[in-house]
């Protein structure tokens, strides 16, 4: 991959200055058709997996003060990965961008909401609605292409480090919480500029500190002391349930926008573009996943990542009622809509990870037909 | 939701060693739940248990008239109870989104501790056309204990109630708690004798009246005084006229309670013959507009363009600002928030009030638009 304005096939080239504008209008006429339904059903959802969610930890917890026993184990710290994920995906990440805002419930509102994650969310909103979200997949803008710790895209300059990256991001998936936390904190640039020791630095490292050790006393002290003999056990439990989150929160987060097929822009890209144009980067800076309804859930619905990019502050349960129709848009403009299984989705981006840790032309030289562009329509259905 | 916004309370503070343990305990769930805290998960179970935030469930939807209901709700363990005559602010979910409205309590204090709200629905009224045809029993509503002013001495005396359309619910809760209906009728009780009561109610027409079987038959046990005026058949009630319709008027105190155009002219009157008067206003009549402004919340980060015709409160929500409010009729003063730049406009009174750097001038944003651009510390 390399960023799409050098591409000799660019997949915007066949569109026009009117083309994209109508694109935006379309989607304009989307978003505004979901703000004009939500409503009471809506609102019922969210409530309903906060509802279903804390049972499930209390309920978790509770089977593993008894985590002693073997089936107390596996059932409890099933439950309560299962919790964490939601917590995580459906909730947190979702009330964080502010989609269930309209609802003016001071308890389930962007400004209020604090997750089960080592980054603080004042942090995290900064980094990801702010960031993130507006510079999407742009080269040197958008560090969540890599977490400024990978290489991931041919334009950049290969190092031996990069030898290890596999490695890394192996690494980064068992402790994605952390990870997000440093680089919600911009740890790397704070190295690098040595402001390590400024007092702006200082206190918001104070305030993931502090986060992180009340996570930590909850999982790995209090939870454990509470259950008493079975101590060690619920330490395990507890240390397996952050593992199975993190490896899941990272194995969709990777999906969103590395698999092949998804582009990256150039940094002058973006000068002056138009809310129709970015629209368009968003169209082709993310990709999906198909599944069940399930596996919707459980991702939080980032498995609609292209309808999440395009409207990310619509309530999570609506972006499967519009996936139709922003698919169609796709097709009617001849876009790559990019989606597949997450085994598949998964594979593709880890044979990314493993191709950029190696110099551009190592691999030409083994492969010389380079994995085309999946079309959607072509390939794979959206789940129902 | 965040342990920043949620304040830890302890049912009732017991004493001694069980004090210690009951604090410990509780230091140690908030441990266990961090970054929620406890009350996040108990109320998952139980909403209205002691120490919740203030909640109640409706528990009975009564049609008094074609527009009208008494919603009959159990509140949360620690609702304090009220006087007859005061008002309870309900936060209830209308189409998914949180509105606060207030409502005068109907009953007085009951013995099953349930209170009631009549809600008469007004043209456009989003969480009064709610309420009276769509609530359902066993919704959950958010509460504030009872406030308001307008309430009736403990110790009797010679009343006049002057009021129109639902200003008549206050009075309702006020008349029931002193004379409560048994099966055989309304019981005369003790503390209710020294209460000379007399009632001019003001409706569009008889089936629109609520209460109107109440006051009746209040009337005809000879506890209160009744006199019923309808437009369509009496015309519009002038004030002037109450002379001759409560012929010992100077004898009594008025409390009045209906639209702001009665009750003004109520005043006019009384301030005239030097008599006594104790009103409650239920609706914002707006008197000014003014031109807008740009409108910014520092903390929030938000900036809007504010008409002049409109509250901040509603500008402020439109955009998505997730602000403070409770009745929104300037009565309750929970929406305050200070403005450190800025002019605003009383939208009741017409009222300028300006605040200039460095200043923090508490203003209430139900009642006030943007009189030019405005930085609010919120």
């Amino acid at each position: 991959m390399t960023v799409i304005q050098k591409k000799s096939d660019n997949p915007i080239a066949h569109l026009s200055d009117a083309d994209i504008e109508q694109i935006g209008k379309e989607l304009d006429a989307i978003r505004a058709e979901v703000i004009a339904s939500r409503g009471e059903s809506d609102a019922a959802y969210i409530r309903k997996v906060i509802d279903v969610q804390r049972k499930l930890e209390l309920g978790s917890r509770a089977v593993l003060l008894f985590s002693l026993f073997p089936p107390a184990w596996f059932v409890g710290t099933a439950g309560l990965s299962v919790a964490k994920i939601l917590e995580n995906m459906e909730i947190g990440h979702n009330v964080m961008h502010g989609q269930w805002d309209w609802m003016r419930d001071p308890k389930i509102h962007s400004t209020t909401w604090e997750w089960d994650n080592a980054s603080p969310s004042e942090q995290w909103k900064h980094s990801h609605n702010e960031l993130h979200h507006n510079f999407t997949n742009v080269v040197g803008k958008d560090n969540d292409l890599g977490y400024g710790i990978m290489r991931v895209d041919e334009d950049q300059r290969w190092h031996p480090i990069y030898l290890a990256q596999p490695l890394w991001n192996f690494i980064n998936a068992c402790f994605f919480e952390y990870g997000i936390a440093a680089y919600d904190l911009e740890l790397g640039k704070a190295v690098k500029r040595k402001t390590l020791k400024t007092p702006e630095f200082k206190a918001k490292a104070k305030v993931t500190l502090r986060k992180i050790r009340n996570q930590f006393k909850k999982d790995y002290v209090v939870h454990p002391i509470l259950s008493g003999p079975s101590f060690l056990h619920t330490v395990t439990a507890n240390f397996t349930a952050n593992l199975v989150r993190n490896l899941w929160t990272h194995s969709v987060i990777i999906c969103g926008h590395f698999p092949e097929g998804v582009q990256t822009f150039e940094k002058k890209s973006i000068d002056g573009e138009t809310k129709a144009e970015w629209y368009v980067r968003q169209m082709l800076g993310a990709a999906n996943i198909t599944g069940s309804k399930a596996m919707h859930v459980m991702t939080g619905n980032l498995s609609f990542q292209i309808e999440h990019h395009l409207f990310p502050d619509l309530p999570s349960n609506r972006y499967q009622e519009i996936a139709p129709k922003v698919q169609d848009l796709f097709e009617r403009y001849d876009l790559p809509y990019v989606t597949g299984s997450l085994p598949r989705q998964v594979a593709s981006a880890w044979r990314k990870v493993i191709r950029l840790s190696l110099p551009n032309d190592f691999l030409g030289r083994f492969n010389t037909n380079p994995t085309p562009l999946p079309r959607a329509a072509e390939s794979e259905q959206l789940a129902a | 939701m965040a342990s920043t916004t949620s304040a830890a309370r302890y049912p009732q503070p017991p004493q001694g060693l069980g004090r210690a343990l009951r604090r410990g305990a509780y230091r140690l769930a908030e441990l266990a739940t961090t970054p929620l805290v406890p009350a996040d998960y108990l109320d998952v179970f139980n909403p209205l248990r002691p120490g919740a935030d203030l909640r109640g469930r409706i528990e009975h939807v009564q049609p008094e008239t074609a527009d009208a209901a008494t919603i009959v709700i159990r509140p949360g363990a620690d609702w304090a109870g009220h006087v007859p005559g005061q008002y309870v602010r309900i936060g209830i979910d209308v189409d998914g989104v949180r509105l606060w409205r207030a409502y005068s309590l109907t009953h007085g204090p009951r013995a099953d501790r349930r209170i009631s709200i009549t809600v008469k629905a007004v043209p456009d009224g989003k969480v009064s056309n709610h309420l009276v045809h769509r609530a359902q029993p066993g919704t959950l509503v958010h509460l504030e204990q009872a406030a308001g002013e307008f309430v009736l001495p403990p110790d009797g005396g010679q009343f006049l109630f002057v009021t129109a359309g639902s200003g008549i619910t206050p009075v309702i809760g006020m008349l029931r708690n002193l004379f409560p209906v048994a099966d055989s009728g309304a019981v005369r009780l003790d503390r209710s004798r020294p209460f000379d009561i007399t009632v001019v109610h003001v409706a569009p027409s008889e089936p629109d009246s609520i209460f109107i079987r109440n006051l009746r038959a209040l009337d005809e046990a000879g506890l209160i005084n009744l006199v019923a005026r309808y437009d369509d058949v009496h015309g519009v009630l002038d004030v002037d006229e109450l002379a001759a319709l409560v012929p010992d008027l100077h004898e009594r105190t008025t409390l009045a309670c209906g639209p702001a155009g009665l009750l003004d002219a109520l005043q006019r009157h009384h301030d005239d013959k030097g008599l006594e008067l104790l009103t409650e206003q239920f609706r914002v009549a707006t008197v000014a507009t003014g031109e807008g402004g740009t409108v910014t919340f520092t903390q929030n980060g938000t900036t809007l363009e504010a008409s002049g015709d409109r509250p901040l409160l509603e500008e402020a929500e439109d955009a998505g600002v997730l602000m403070p409010s409770g009745c929104r009729m300037g009565i309750c003063y929970s929406c305050v928030l200070p403005m450190r730049e800025g002019s605003v406009r009383d939208l009741r009174t017409g009222e300028i009030t300006t605040a200039v750097e460095g200043d923090g001038v508490n203003i209430q944003t139900c009642i006030n638009a943007a009189a030019g651009s405005c930085q609010i510390d919120h």
